[in-house]
């Protein structure tokens, strides 16, 4: 079985949430218009709805991440679910436990839903091939493979300050190579039709097969950040330094780092977003970052409309009748 | 048809008139129900703005048929606390939905009272939940569907489920 089809059930449903290449643009698009609905429940005096109430979602970290976990652990909280943090970093694992253990230690704890984050690329793909028919499994992150929650969220916030994609351009700038972001980022933005997809970076940290995923390719900041609607930056990861990709954070800075300056090339209304955690003065400024033009801490909030809208898809997906279409509504 | 519920109406927001006091907020229930609480509102002469409630996240079904296509999320204009709310939906059959939008309400505060109105009344409750103010009360089978279509026209649709 292709390893994309494993995130379907019979109907072209999303049973398990692992990679955005090979989903369509239509389920995309239901993704974003679920996450919408799930918004406003972060403004309410409660702000936790029934939805999953009685559903146990286990989030197994087997690398660390502050910002991705907490987002779903608030999401699964805010739709009423149970959930448990497990660093297997420092757990079972570490004592011998393999992981295939670890996984039916946690269904035999009636777990419906496991969030996965890990260090190697496939991992969420080799969970989800193992778990029970009644368990969900969500990639938070696997290796420099994807991250589909993140590109979700962006997209999310693309089309809260864009509307249409049609008609954008949008650039990611910084270690291509190594992210998991940018690869979930260019597959989900080509699948909703943007104008135009730029990666900028050096040519170290740019793959070489890139442009077979039909983005342009830019080794030159300003250049590429001409008339662009969008700009992704993403954070260097300083353990790249000692394998002597880059010379220095500050020759960095001064080639690729995002100043107000730099800003100027790309299209007056502008967004600039960041995955987080950021690093001020070395993929970008404290100015920009701090700015007008940045809708980066936006992007946390809707991360957690966009996982909210995930989970409740995946585990109300598991209810065994059809889909209805309409009017399964009974007053 | 049209006539015939425009005359209900215009009886339901004589008899609320008559129920409420005190500055009382409205809120319809998504999709027939904003329908009827915008004529309503608007016979009543209501200060306040509208509010409209979803209760696809409330519902006691999601473990039998998952999240509901497209969800026009809830929009309560207004705190809650403390108000007199008018509640109004398009049919009042099982129940269950005025359960549901009875917890999502009080999920944004603790109103004062709660008065339910609905258009149609019709048989079949499964929850022991009554309507204030009725449009028309009618008997159906069990197998029956009673359905509003708008929101202009209002029309009524009676069907046996296929």
């Amino acid at each position: 079985m292709n390893h994309h089809d494993i995130q379907l059930d019979k109907y072209g449903r999303l049973k398990h949430f692992l990679t955005i290449d090979g989903l369509d643009r239509s389920l995309l698009l239901d993704i974003l218009n679920h996450a919408e609905s799930f918004a406003g429940v972060g403004e309410r005096a409660v702000k936790k709805v029934p939805l999953l109430r009685g559903k146990t979602i286990a989030n197994l970290f087997f690398e660390p991440s502050t910002r991705t976990r907490t987002t779903f652990e608030l999401a699964a909280k805010r739709l009423s679910a149970d959930i448990i943090n497990l660093n297997i970093a420092s757990s079972a694992t570490r004592k011998g436990e393999s992981l295939l253990d670890t996984l039916r230690t946690l269904e035999a704890m009636h777990c419906d839903m496991f969030v996965v984050r890990h260090a190697n690329s496939g991992a969420a793909h080799f969970i989800a091939s193992q778990v029970a028919p009644h368990v969900s499994v969500i990639n938070a992150g696997d290796g420099s493979h994807s991250h589909p929650t993140q590109a979700m969220l962006d997209m999310f916030t693309i089309r809260m300050h864009k509307k249409d994609f049609s008609s954008l351009r949008v650039a990611i700038v910084g270690d291509i190579l190594h992210s998991r972001v940018a690869r979930s980022e260019i597959h989900a933005l080509s699948t909703l039709g943007v104008s135009e997809v730029r990666v900028i970076g050096p040519r170290t940290l740019i793959p070489k097969d890139i442009h077979t995923l039909g983005v342009h390719v830019f080794y030159d900041l300003i250049a590429g950040l001409e008339d662009v609607d969008v700009i992704v930056t993403l954070r260097l990861q300083r353990e790249r330094m000692r394998s002597a990709l880059l010379p220095s954070e500050q020759e960095y800075f001064n080639l690729y780092g995002l100043t107000e300056t730099k800003l100027a090339a790309a299209k007056p209304d502008v967004i600039v977003m960041h995955p987080g955690p950021i690093n001020r003065g070395v993929e970008i400024d404290s100015h920009v970052a701090d700015g007008k033009r940045s809708v980066i801490l936006q992007q946390v909030s809707h991360g957690i409309a966009v996982r909210m809208a995930i989970m409740a898809m995946t585990l109300g997906n598991l209810a065994e009748s059809k889909p209805k279409e309409s009017d399964a509504h009974s007053n | 048809m049209t006539q015939e519920i425009n005359q209900w109406l215009v009886n339901m927001a004589g008899d609320l008139q008559d129920m409420i006091r005190n500055d009382p907020l409205m809120i319809g229930i998504h999709t027939g129900g904003v329908w009827v609480a915008e004529r309503l509102h608007k016979l009543m002469n209501l200060n306040s703005p509208l509010g409209q409630l979803n209760i696809a996240f409330y519902r006691d079904d999601f473990s039998r048929i998952g999240v509901h296509p497209r969800v026009q999320p809830s929009n309560l204009p207004f705190e809650v606390e403390d108000r007199h709310i008018i509640l109004v939906d398009d049919v009042l059959h099982t129940g269950r939905t005025i359960r549901a939008a009875l917890n999502e309400i009080f999920d944004y505060g603790r109103p004062a009272t709660v008065t339910l109105a609905v258009l149609i009344e019709r048989s079949g409750r499964e929850l022991p939940i009554r309507a204030d103010v009725v449009g028309k009360s009618m008997t159906l089978n069990a197998n029956e569907h009673v359905k509003l279509s708008g929101p202009e026209p209002l029309a009524l649709v009676i069907k046996a489920a296929e």
